[in-house]
């Protein structure tokens, strides 16, 4: 038999149809919808006088608009407000579990889905977000879609896909103090761009890899999608069947048994081959974060931003461009850049194990004055955790405040706009003009990078705040 | 959707000569709040387009009357980032009907085929003489032909041919959508349900 990868084995099973000359009729096993890419979809069933065709592999939630305080008001954004509840509207009509704001299921799209064991190895997983690569991280072949694809999979629980080609991204050793799933990330896309990826679906593997927690593996799929790639998985493992375990929708008792041993074949045959293979070294990777208007342009956070010289021409005009909008020069250092503002949270660093080491770095110190921090939990279900763990009262205690789930600035389509001109280190996906407001300058980086930059009013090494004391509480990063 | 059938388009073309133009520029977070898919070339580019005050910005092509057409050429990996359909839309909306590049993001383009807008790739040799010919005379036409699978220039007589496959190329070239396909295959793929359940 033919050597498979993990990639193909699983597509392969949802596979209805080839159609003769174009596509793959591929069969969704779950369908995760939010209120700003549905509406239109739903409006195209209506038209057509179709029915949702299988309601109950559907989940829905409002994430992308809603406000981030005081979310038991009615939302003030007329624009907004309709959206969420035509989502709530269109539930109710077609029969989908539709998880409302005010509800203990809420959260964003991305992190409730796990979090609900909704993910699960071996499934086709689809949504109307790119960011939907991260449930990739369980072993399932998980990406984003267009809205008419989500009408067709309201439709048909099908879509129609050409079968991507498949890359392998090995990454073996030990990666280095305060190097996170995250820096690994912006580390890939630094290295093969924001296109390196595109055409193929990503599998990463290597012991550095399998080192990662499912909450980093999570992190590390989710941005698969901004070097261009389909999606991002990485085959299951123990870590993956203990974080699932007793999780709401997993399959309870002997059928658990039966599913993690079902589950365990998940991995590419040895003899598998590749379309692309990239291999780096975990200790040659550092604290990341970027300086320009893509999420390749990345660098260690040592490093200085490149000079043109040596440049191709359309390399210089793109860098010219980035580095006009951020007011950077070439060759300056990041180190000692002031930041205006810090942002935690989104569907990429939003999870408990992010506010976990963000609150271990923080603890004890103070918030520089100059700072306005946002820290935006993923989910109800995260919030609650950081208030049981006792996180709120140091986060407090140095200054900072919680708001309450959703997208927020990470694409800042509700109220929490960075203002125009500001700098934010991110903790997000997205470093794109514009993308966190009109004007706003994004610097992406981890959750310790982030807390850093906090507490100094620059971008700042974590490395070199992390004192004896917080490497007692990194112990906290362990997945619960 | 429902969207113009798609044969030949020959038409000059407006120049977007930048790389990594992400879905964000295409249109921005803050206008995806419609629940219709109406408008959206309004919004086109916005912030590029448009000052702070809503005047528009003298140095984008969109805004210089000597560039016109249904075809729109930019820099490689366009249409990069986020999902939203509302890109094609947009593009789409504003009046455009092929989009030229030198590389194309995923999902972008797939969002593209599936509304009407045509994406051809070509090779960056082929794109950086078409901008050349662009800016030495903006009203140069250039001939899209799905049939036959072809970008001509016409100022320079080259042609390269672009990849299409056989089932989107009809689909576009007759406005039909794969939710039609779909809904027909509902029977094969219960029988798929049950054969995996």
């Amino acid at each position: 038999m033919e050597a498979k990868t993990l990639f193909d084995k699983i597509w392969d099973s949802h596979v209805v149809k080839k159609v003769e000359g174009g596509p793959n009729v591929l069969y969704i096993d779950r369908h995760l919808i939010h209120e700003v890419t549905s509406p239109v979809a739903f409006l195209g069933l209506k038209n057509r006088g179709l029915k949702v065709f299988r309601p109950e592999q559907t989940t829905a939630t409002p994430d992308h608009n809603v406000p981030t305080e005081n979310q038991h008001l009615s939302i003030v954004d007329e624009l907004s407000r309709n959206q969420v509840e035509m989502l709530k509207r269109n539930c109710a009509e077609h029969g989908i579990k539709y998880h409302d704001l005010q509800s203990e299921g809420h959260g964003i799209v991305h992190i409730i889905g796990p979090e609900k064991g909704l993910t699960q190895p071996g499934m086709t997983i689809v949504c109307g977000d790119s960011h939907t690569s991260t449930h990739g991280a369980f072993g399932a072949i998980a990406f984003g879609i267009g809205t008419s694809e989500v009408e067709m999979v309201l439709a048909s629980q099908s879509i129609m896909q050409p079968k991507p080609k498949k890359m392998r991204i090995t990454i073996n050793g030990e990666l280095k103090q305060g190097v996170t799933a995250k820096d690994i990330a912006l580390f890939i896309i630094s290295k093969i761009s924001t296109s390196g990826g595109t055409g193929h679906f990503i599998e990463y593997a290597g012991s550095a890899i399998k080192s990662l927690s499912m909450e980093g593996r999570m992190t590390l799929c989710n941005l698969s999608i901004e070097s261009g790639a389909r999606g991002g998985m990485i085959a299951p493992d123990e870590t993956t069947f203990n974080y699932m375990k007793g999780r709401e929708f997993v399959p309870k008792g002997k059928d658990w048994e039966q599913a993690v041993e079902k589950w365990k074949n998940l991995k590419s045959d040895e003899d598998a081959v590749f379309d692309t293979e990239y291999s780096y070294d975990a200790a040659d990777i550092e604290p990341m974060i970027t300086y320009g208007t893509n999420p390749g342009m990345g660098i260690g956070i040592t490093k200085n931003i490149p000079i043109y010289n040596g440049m191709g021409e359309s390399d210089k005009k793109t860098l010219e461009k980035a580095l006009k909008y951020m007011e950077f020069s070439p060759g300056d250092k990041m180190l000692g850049k002031t930041i205006d503002y810090v942002f935690l949270g989104s569907c990429t660093n939003g999870r408990i194990e992010d506010f976990r080491a963000f609150t271990a770095f923080v603890k004890g110190k103070k918030k520089a004055p100059n700072v306005n921090a946002w820290l935006v939990p993923g989910s109800k279900h995260v919030e609650q955790q950081i208030k049981e763990e006792g996180l709120l009262e140091i986060l407090e205690e140095a200054g900072f405040k919680l708001r309450q789930p959703g997208c927020s600035a990470c694409l800042a389509m509700n109220d929490d706009k960075i203002p125009e001109g500001k700098y934010a280190v991110s903790t997000t996906n997205r470093n794109f003009e514009g993308r966190q407001g009109p004007g706003a300058r994004t610097l992406l980086a981890s959750p310790l990078t982030a807390a850093a930059a906090a507490i100094t009013g620059k971008v700042t090494d974590p490395r070199e705040l992390m004192d004896n004391e917080f490497l007692e509480t990194d112990k906290t990063l362990e997945p619960v | 959707m429902a969207y113009d059938k798609f044969s030949v388009i020959k038409s000059p073309a407006v120049p977007l000569p930048v790389e990594n133009v992400d879905t964000d520029q295409i249109i921005p977070a803050r206008f995806l709040k419609a629940v219709e898919r109406k408008g959206f070339g309004e919004n086109l580019f916005r912030d590029w387009r448009y000052n702070k005050d809503g005047s528009p910005k003298s140095d984008f092509p969109l805004n210089n009357a000597k560039y016109s057409g249904k075809i729109l050429v930019a820099g490689k990996n366009f249409g990069s980032g986020s999902s939203r359909e509302h890109a094609a839309w947009a593009i789409y909306d504003y009046g455009f009907r092929v989009v030229v590049s030198s590389f194309f993001a995923d999902i972008f383009k797939n969002n593209a085929i599936n509304n009407g807008l045509l994406p051809v790739v070509v090779t960056p040799e082929f794109l950086e003489r078409i901008f050349e010919t662009i800016e030495k005379n903006p009203e140069a036409e250039f001939k899209t032909n799905l049939k036959e699978q072809t970008l001509t220039n016409l100022t320079t007589g080259e042609t390269e041919e672009f990849e299409i496959n056989a089932y989107k190329k009809h689909c576009l070239k007759n406005g039909l959508d794969d939710i039609d396909y779909l809904v027909r295959m509902k029977d094969e793929i219960t029988a798929f349900e049950e054969a995996n359940s």
